[in-house]
């Protein structure tokens, strides 16, 4: 007696592979950037600014995505842009994600005191613009990788603890919850046990979500200098700088913009895609 | 006696007149109900819905605490355990919920699900366990690597006894079991319940506002109404003579092709 109900394969999803695949290969372009990377991203030669790609005019071999205004290759500088944007999305995305979805699991799934509490404190945190606080909390630890990382968890913790709280919340009054107690289980381990199982595709979901917030964020923060030491190649950074020659030079703008737009829009896709995945039911 | 049961009371917040300021005001749900369950016996609580059947059937098993009153389960006074004290009682006492879509952690094979419960008693032996009980209540042992939403309705519910005897409980309660099953299911569920009752031992609670089903499973049958008992007896005696007027108002409303009703009047 067997039905094909529990036998459905589904095919993994253009969704899954395409976002997936974009940020595979980035991931690989920021480990191996010194071995890939053509030219030296700090390198400049004033000789050789403002060189269009490869397919145009005047273009200079070896310089596939041209030159900036200073002379410097525009592809290497994504690659080695790559690696600050995906550890900051790495750390700062984890950091946020265990943060808020700890707060929010306690407060959804044990209800009383502790929810007051968190809750209480959510609605104080979001009272503040996000934007102005980042700046400001910037402007006191001063620039720098981990500046921008407290930032983004200490702006973003909340969005975990909101959702995973009324994620859990409903999962506590399913009746699987009370026959864990019937069973003898302590509140701890069906928090974690029968709980958290059903609220981390959600988690995934919000996590991925936030990687992608998070290189937006490094970008906004190193578009108006608050990020790392504008030495070291930044996707803001490079946005920022195209910005102001975008008439005579527009490929200095357009690359690091697309680059960054399909990040963004790939840890997005790669969370809905996962979530689907995950979900035994719609499996 | 399994439960012995005096005055008991139990009030809970009522949201739904929750003031801005100050203390939720308390509703009280049951109003001091006095019975017992005997050894062995299957007994039927009726009662329309918000009659508080399931509050009492969760006072019961201690999901809820009393406001009032005692409760004793096999001469334990359980009223004011805490959940510490409980744990090592658990396994006496068990129950198979309404709803087995909400009941059985949708992420969890049925394998798993029967097998929690034993793992935290310190089963051993699981898997030989968990057939045994898939067996029990006529699923075949390949479930066990099932879903819960792969399952029918039925087979849920089945499920939902497996995990509940394969504890090997002394007392299981059973909350409106069948009211989301169709009619041929529900048939097999309850004929399946009391064959298993029979063969465990078990004493059982059974929670129905269906006088018919409750005729044909209890012995004894306890009429609540309002959160408070209006009648209790032998489930023949009670159904012949009914005493107090909502008794007799609920066995009115019964579908006359009924064996008692035909040839009377
Ligand atoms: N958590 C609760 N808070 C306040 N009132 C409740 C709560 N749970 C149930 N009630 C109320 O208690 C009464 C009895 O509910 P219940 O025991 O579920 O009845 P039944 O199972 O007989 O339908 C109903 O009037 C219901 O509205
Ligand atoms: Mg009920």
């Amino acid at each position: 007696m067997r039905d094909a109900r529990g036998n459905i394969r589904r095919p993994i999803g253009a969704r899954l592979w395409l976002s997936g695949g974009w940020l595979t290969l980035l991931a690989l372009a920021a480990i191996c950037a010194p071995l890939i990377a053509p030219k030296d991203p700090l390198m400049q030669d004033l000789f050789l600014g403002r060189m269009p790609p490869f397919w145009m005019e005047g273009a200079e071999p070896g310089y596939l995505l041209g030159t900036d205004s200073l002379g410097r290759d525009v592809l290497s500088r994504i690659l080695y842009g790559a690696r600050l944007a995906l550890v900051v999305a790495l750390v700062a995305g984890t950091l946020t994600c265990v943060a808020g979805a700890t707060l929010g699991l306690v407060s959804g799934f044990y209800r009383g005191w502790p929810d007051r509490i968190i809750s209480r404190f959510v609605d104080i945190w979001m009272a503040f613009p996000p934007v102005l606080f980042a700046i400001l909390l910037i402007a006191v630890l001063g620039p720098g990788l981990l500046s921008i990382i407290i930032a983004i968890v200490i702006i973003d913790w909340t969005r975990f603890a909101r959702v995973i709280r009324a994620e859990a919340m409903s999962q506590g009054a399913m009746d699987y919850v009370a026959s864990a107690q019937v069973a003898g289980r302590t509140r701890f381990g069906t928090m974690l046990a029968e709980i958290l199982p059903n609220v981390l595709p959600t988690i995934v979901a919000l996590l991925t979500l936030e990687m992608g917030i998070a290189v937006i964020v490094e970008a906004i923060l190193s578009f108006v200098n608050l990020s790392i030491s504008t030495d070291s190649p930044t996707w803001g950074g490079m946005i920022s700088e195209g910005r102001t020659s975008v008439h005579q030079a527009w490929w200095v703008l357009v690359f690091p913009l697309i680059t960054l737009f399909l990040t963004v829009l790939s840890f997005s896709q790669l969370g809905e895609g996962l979530k689907d995945r995950f979900d035994p039911v719609l499996r | 006696m399994i439960y012995e049961i005096r005055d008991l009371h139990l009030s809970l917040p009522d949201m739904t007149r929750k003031p801005l300021l100050g203390a939720t005001p308390r509703i009280e749900i049951l109003k001091g109900l006095s019975f017992d369950v005997p050894k062995g016996a299957v007994l039927g609580i009726v009662g329309g819905s918000g009659s508080g059947k399931s509050t009492l059937g969760r006072a019961m098993l201690r999901l809820l605490e009393p406001t009032g009153g005692q409760i004793k389960f096999k001469g334990i006074d359980i009223t004011h355990m805490n959940e510490n004290q409980l744990r090592g009682m658990r396994q006496q006492f068990q129950m198979i919920f309404q709803d087995p879509m909400s009941s059985l952690n949708p992420r969890r094979r049925v394998g798993g699900i029967i097998a929690g419960p034993l793992r935290l008693h310190g089963v051993e032996n699981l898997p030989a366990k968990v057939n045994e009980a898939l067996d029990m209540v006529g699923l075949p042992t390949t479930f066990a690597r099932r879903y819960p939403h792969e399952l029918s309705g039925g087979q849920r519910q089945r499920v939902g006894i497996a995990r509940a005897i394969a504890l090997r409980p002394d007392f299981i309660l059973a909350d409106e079991i069948v009211s989301g099953l169709d009619v041929s299911s529900q048939a097999q569920v309850l004929n399946l319940l009391a064959d298993l009752v029979r063969e465990l031992g078990l004493s059982l609670a059974f929670i129905s506002h269906d006088l018919s089903v409750i005729r044909r499973l209890c012995s004894r049958v306890l009429i609540l109404h309002k959160g408070e008992i209006v009648e209790e007896g032998e489930t023949t005696e009670l159904f012949e003579s009914p005493k107090a007027a909502y008794t007799k108002e609920l066995l009115a409303a019964i579908p006359l092709p009924d064996p008692y009703q035909k040839w009377d009047v």
